[in-house]
């Protein structure tokens, strides 16, 4: 299958349907296993053949697994650099297995819910993303998918130190449970530093849009545990969860007092950027994400009317450079891209 | 906007990074830019943390130390900051062990296991020790009908172990 037939470019997976709870602070809550195969060597190790088993292996598993979401599955290396991209910033595969293509795979749902990325840092990396703050049901589908394909494989697994990676930063759980949130107020009020110091006490990070090694747009971080051994899968997940919980108040406390003590300066802000994204001829995704940043937050608070989660979730995705290429049709250079990217926001953005 | 390194240029870039905790946002042209995704490629990575960590639990002579299975040294190790397989975690045990207490404040594992099975790699003296491992793990967890079963299960064992040698 091609991935311009799986895929509907203008649709976001449902991880962006801006439904769930907390949908107004938290995005999405995601989680990833690392797993890997016994009998085969690590990435750092493995040759192209027997990345080929491994892949064949895993499609048999999840064949005998039966799932009630069929998982389609992509070779990395039958893909364009577009596709790939476009993989990437539908948070579908990370940076790494974009880069170096070869004998890497990745298993995807149809909602894009799940995904299995085949041959990156580990054999395995099994990942659930969901709208909304809802960690335990995330955990609930990763572990399901896990057990199903744990009585097919046999994982290496250490009684001692749990589940061996390729990393030793994975070692153990093999968890990154992850909770995209947007915190414009904690950053317009400069208190965020603050926090994110207490969250790095804690033994979780912060990182960008992307994860590792991303960079911080539009006020948007993706908090994440950084510890995988000496804490059970659930005490990560209940961790995580009460760190949500307190960023929310907090976030909602900056909130609550820039429209008491700035309310007009936070009302010009939000409305100069929609007209920004409502009038601009030429525009980059950094400025883009700004902005709709701050529209989001003019949605939060009620400033701004009309616009719905479905759809500001929607550009976030559909400004970015792959997809335009791909709504385009074609290879597009990035004057051309800033000049698309601008129609199409002043064309989405009508309110009715 | 002007440049923040040469301050010569307009500013087209604009990056924000998390270091430490903490947010810093810089602006800066294209050619500076340039300069600094060269900078960000030769800096400090996960596998110069590892090597790090492991230089500070001096072990000259350990470097010599190689996983029989994939052929990893563990120099290579070192540099790469990634095991080559499974078996290297055996191979450097007790680095490892110091290595994930630096890394997770901890080297004791207390996450779910996997699925129980017989394969037919597995020879029965290496199940048995892995079993007998399982069991103190469901003892400590107090889950008594989990540790019954692997009781009976080593006792299947123990007998294929007993009825092998005597027919030696």
């Amino acid at each position: 299958m091609k991935i311009d037939e799986f895929f509907s470019v203008l649709r976001s997976g449902e991880w962006l349907r801006g439904t769930g709870s907390y949908s107004d602070i938290v995005i999405s809550s995601r989680m990833r296993l690392a797993r890997n195969i016994k009998g085969f060597p690590f990435s750092a190790k493995i040759s192209q053949p027997q990345k080929k088993e491994i892949i064949s292996k895993v499609d048999s598993s999840l064949n005998q697994a039966k799932f009630s979401k069929p998982l389609f599955l992509f070779l990395m290396d039958d893909l364009n650099d577009l596709d790939r991209q476009f993989l990437m910033e539908r948070h579908l595969v990370s940076l790494e297995h974009t880069q170096d293509p070869q004998g890497k795979a990745i298993f995807i749902s149809k909602d894009e819910t799940i995904s299995i990325l085949v041959n990156e840092e580990d054999h395995l990396r099994i990942q659930v993303i969901k709208s909304g703050f809802d960690l335990p049901l995330v955990w609930d589908v990763v572990n399901n998918i896990d057990e199903k394909m744990s009585s097919a494989l046999d994982y290496c697994f250490s009684p001692d130190i749990g589940y061996l990676t390729s990393c030793p930063t994975n070692v153990g759980t093999g968890l990154r449970a992850s909770v995209m949130v947007h915190l414009p107020g904690l950053i317009m009020t400069k208190r965020i530093n603050r926090i994110l110091e207490l969250i790095a006490k804690l033994s979780f990070t912060a990182r960008g849009l992307f994860g590792e090694g991303t960079q911080a747009l539009g006020n948007f971080f993706q908090i994440s545990n950084q510890v995988t051994l000496g804490s059970s899968e659930l005490e990560i997940i209940e961790n995580l969860t009460s760190i949500i919980k307190q960023l929310r108040s907090q976030e909602e406390e900056a909130r609550a007092d820039l429209l008491l003590k700035h309310k007009l300066n936070l009302e010009n802000k939000i409305w100069r950027s929609f007209g920004i994204l409502q009038n601009a001829r030429i525009i980059d995704s950094a400025e883009t994400l700004q902005h709709l940043s701050l529209l989001r937050l003019g949605v939060d608070l009620g400033i701004i009317k009309g616009i719905s989660y479905d759809m500001l979730n929607a550009l976030f995705i559909i400004t970015q450079p792959a997809h335009l290429q791909k709504l385009h049709g074609k290879v597009l250079s990035v004057q051309m891209r800033d000049a698309l990217r601008a129609s199409i926001l002043r064309e989405k953005l009508v309110i009715t | 906007m002007q440049c923040d390194v040469c301050k010569d240029n307009v500013a087209t870039v604009h990056l924000t990074e998390i270091v430490n905790g903490k947010i810093t946002e810089i602006h800066i042209c294209q050619a500076c830019a340039n300069k600094k995704a060269q900078e960000i490629k030769s800096q400090f990575s996960i596998s110069d943390l590892i090597s790090g960590l492991t230089n500070l639990n001096s072990m000259s002579k350990k470097d010599i130390l190689v996983c029989k299975i994939c052929g990893l040294s563990y120099e290579e190790f070192k540099k790469i900051g990634k095991f080559g397989c499974g078996d290297c975690y055996a191979a450097f045990n007790e680095e490892v062990k110091y290595l994930l207490r630096k890394i997770h404040g901890s080297s004791q594992y207390k996450g779910k296991f996997p699925k129980m099975k017989m394969s037919a790699d597995f020879s029965l003296p290496s199940r048995l020790k892995e079993l007998r491992k399982y069991l103190d793990r469901a003892i400590s967890l107090e889950e008594y009908e989990e540790a019954a079963r692997i009781r009976d299960e080593i006792r299947v064992i123990e007998l294929e172990i007993n009825k092998q040698s005597e027919s030696k």
